[in-house]
């Protein structure tokens, strides 16, 4: 019996289910559910402990539907690694139950559907706009919104709050000190903005603003071709580019039923965990420097350049690299570039080294992060939290681990784990992950597989360019590939991969069009940023800015 | 000669030079930009590059980054220029002190960049105006230090800039 079926059996006990249909699409369980039975089959696998992360919640469009959107609600077990998904239709002018009493983690997945959707969540106690700007008049992710509509704002909100029992709402309070950080501040890292109020040095309450990088990155998947949605995925976080170009190629080629070949697998790993160690660089430089250590940061940046080399011989961009295509990589590794990064590994062991003592045996910054804030298992689980900020939690979980791809499974590496939440615990985990990934690396690059480095489906690949030049075959597949375009089946998808900060998973919906139908980024730093104002909570002003670098929250996956 | 005008050659020998006004100040502008990176997205880590110790914006004498529109004279944008993000952009714009000079890194700001989209600002010359443009998505930090060069040389040219003395607060 499959996992599907199993679910059913469970389900029938509680549940009358002649309106709910199962399936099991590409690799997914399904569950489609009327909109008044959400609220309760939620809250059944949450207390029966089936599953334990609600990952993501989205709206879909279907402006020729009698009941228009679906709500599509992503699960996860951390037990068992398995998956879920359920759906339900909603008509435009009906809400559905919020699931935020379930998941406290559902809170801004379920803004963003409102703000782009116009879906109404029943009983969210903040159900306002959170990426477009205030003045903005429309759902931008509904079909009948052109891509290209811009409006202009022509201000900022002031300081405002949300209304929570037993607080004034947005009504500042005379005895406290309100106070804006951001977005043009440095510890806020560009776009963030904090609002604040403050009883001497102590937060009473916080808010976060978000949106201020809302470059619209699903409406552009949306007009653009499955290749070319790559570019774009390299700029949702930028820190670490290869990934998400592996995180959404790996999604489209579940979509086609397609495998890479194994020097493909090879290289993508290779690349995502050099991405891991640059991004990882970045977090734990920039953490310093919120600090006031910045000569961290400096001498890390070294090594930044030096990853930065090995992919500008790769593909000659730095930074937004681009490096994968629909069945595989764009092109082969130079000569000798496998060597290359072996030896960068060398350098790097010392550079993680020196950084080690430089910062984690740093007294004033053990001072300034030990205990400081702590995030419990349970409330990051809630919160949806993935990564390196779960596992410094205490909470084991990695995708490389639960549901291991391109053979993580047979490569020797440990995963490093926190024990109580705190910001201290975050950098220790990203550190021991940078010489982890170097492990990996060193294991991968001892042994490159032989092989092509991308299938050749002429229906999915481009072919090489001295064929297109060279015979007719070639250039007739060129042109056709252009003129139709890779066209995946009728279906729909979530694929996660486990990027630097967390759970990075693409909900791919596609119509058999030459266009993504819908491509939703679940990404991690945006569950784990909402927690921001509960966990800043009765702490002082410099660890709320301790806290956000610790965060690692990269505006560009954020906002999307 | 008499003594007075030997003294002032002897002065001259010694010391002191001889130049215009605008010359020496616009040496100095040039050779001591403060930046203010408003590092939005992408292009602001390519910009840590432009900083950090390879590139090492330094050796240009544009080093001390300021954070305080009060104290930069160099505002670099770097990154998209999202419609929400607009009018912060302009007010730290205003708050900067006379002389200030504006350089647009990257796509994005330059004008959308690939982000043809409903939340992003077409080029950030739209709400303020900008003396240099950088092309690249991002651009490599040697086109960063170009444009900075570019930027110095129309300082020390005393070139006009009709677009500033133009500008208008768009939401005045």
């Amino acid at each position: 019996m499959n996992k599907i079926e199993v679910l059913k059996s469970e389900l029938s006990h509680n549940f009358d289910l002649s309106n709910f249909v199962f399936s099991h699409q590409f690799g997914d369980d399904v569950i489609q559910s009327p909109k008044e039975q959400i609220i309760a089959i939620l809250s059944y696998f949450k207390s029966s402990g089936r599953f334990d992360f609600l990952m993501d919640v989205c709206g879909v469009d279907f402006p020729h539907r009698p009941l228009r959107f679906d709500v599509v609600y992503h699960l996860f077990s951390s037990k068992d690694g398995s998956r879920l998904r359920i759906k339900c239709q909603v008509g435009e002018n009906e809400s559905v139950r919020s699931a935020i009493h379930i998941w406290r983690g559902a809170d801004w997945f379920e803004r963003e559907a409102f703000d782009m959707f116009g879906i109404v969540f029943e009983g969210h106690p903040n159900l306002t706009k959170i990426l477009t700007h205030h003045q903005f008049v429309g759902h931008p992710l509904r079909k009948d919104y052109e891509a290209d509509a811009q409006q202009h704002a022509s201000e900022v909100l002031p300081i405002h709050f949300d209304s929570e029992p037993g607080m004034p709402g947005s009504i500042l309070n005379e005895n406290l000190v309100p106070l804006n950080i951001g977005p043009s501040h440095p510890a806020m890292h560009g776009t963030l903005r904090v609002m604040l109020e403050l009883d001497g040095e102590t937060i009473v309450r916080s808010k976060c603003d978000i949106g201020f990088l809302h470059r619209c990155f699903e409406k552009m998947a949306e007009t653009h071709p499955y290749n070319q949605v790559i570019p774009y995925t390299d700029r949702l976080n930028y820190c670490s580019a290869p990934m998400n170009n592996v995180g959404y190629c790996k999604a489209v080629e579940r979509l086609l039923g397609v495998e890479i070949p194994p020097k493909a697998q090879v290289m993508r790993i290779i690349l995502c965990e050099l991405s891991r160690i640059i991004d990882h660089i970045i977090a734990v430089g920039t953490g310093g420097v919120d600090l006031g250590a910045l000569t961290a940061f400096f001498h890390l940046f070294t090594y930044r350049e030096k990853v930065y080399s090995l992919f500008e011989k790769l593909c000659g961009a730095r930074l937004t690299v681009a490096l994968t295509r629909v069945g595989g990589m764009a092109q082969d590794a130079p000569e000798g570039w496998f060597d290359e990064v072996l030896s960068f590994c060398k350098e790097m062991r010392e550079g993680v080294d020196e950084i080690s003592k430089m910062l984690l045996d740093n007294k004033i910054f053990i001072k300034r992060t030990q205990g400081v804030c702590p995030v419990s298992a349970q409330d990051a689980i809630a919160w949806g939290y993935t990564g390196p900020l779960l596992r410094a939690s205490g909470v084991n979980l990695d995708l490389r681990k639960t549901s291991p791809y391109y053979g993580y499974e047979s490569l020797d590496f440990d995963v490093p784990v926190g024990t109580n939440g705190d910001i201290y615990d975050r950098y220790l985990v990203r550190i021991e992950e940078m010489r982890q990934s170097i492990k990996i690396i060193e294991q991968l690059c001892k042994n490159i597989p032989g092989g092509d480095y991308t299938i050749r489906d002429k229906g999915i690949v481009l072919p090489e360019k001295k064929d297109v030049y060279g015979n007719i075959e070639g250039l007739m597949n060129h042109f056709m590939l252009i003129i139709k375009g890779l066209r995946p089946p009728i279906g729909e998808v979530y694929d996660a991969t486990e990027a630097a900060n967390g759970e990075l998973g693409f909900y791919l919906v596609s119509d058999g069009s030459a266009n993504p139908y819908r491509l939703k980024v679940r990404p991690p730093c945006f569950a784990i940023y909402q927690s921001f104002s509960h966990v800043v909570k009765g702490a002082m002003i410099a660890d709320a800015i301790a806290t956000v670098a610790s965060m690692n929250v990269i505006a560009g996956e954020l906002d999307r | 000669m008499t003594s007075e005008a030997q003294s002032i050659d002897e002065l001259s020998r010694s010391f002191a030079m001889t130049t215009r006004l605008d010359a020496i100040v616009a040496w100095g502008r040039k050779n001591a930009l403060w930046p203010l990176p408003y590092g939005t997205a992408c292009c602001g880590i390519e910009l840590m590059s432009v900083m950090g110790p390879k590139y090492d914006l330094a050796r240009f004498g544009a080093e001390v980054v300021r954070f305080s529109p009060r104290q930069a004279d160099l505002l670099i944008v770097a990154g998209t220029i999202t419609e929400k993000m607009a009018p912060v952009l302009v007010r730290i714009y205003q708050q900067m002190l006379e002389p200030k000079y504006v350089l647009s890194m990257g796509a994005c700001a330059s004008s959308g960049g690939f982000y043809r989209a409903y939340h992003v600002l077409q080029g950030c010359d739209m709400v303020i105006p900008v003396d240099v443009y950088v092309p690249g998505c991002p651009p490599t930090p040697e086109a960063v230090l170009d444009g900075i060069m570019t930027l110095q040389k129309m300082i020390s040219d005393n070139k006009p800039r009709p677009w500033k003395d133009n500008w208008k607060c768009p939401y005045e």
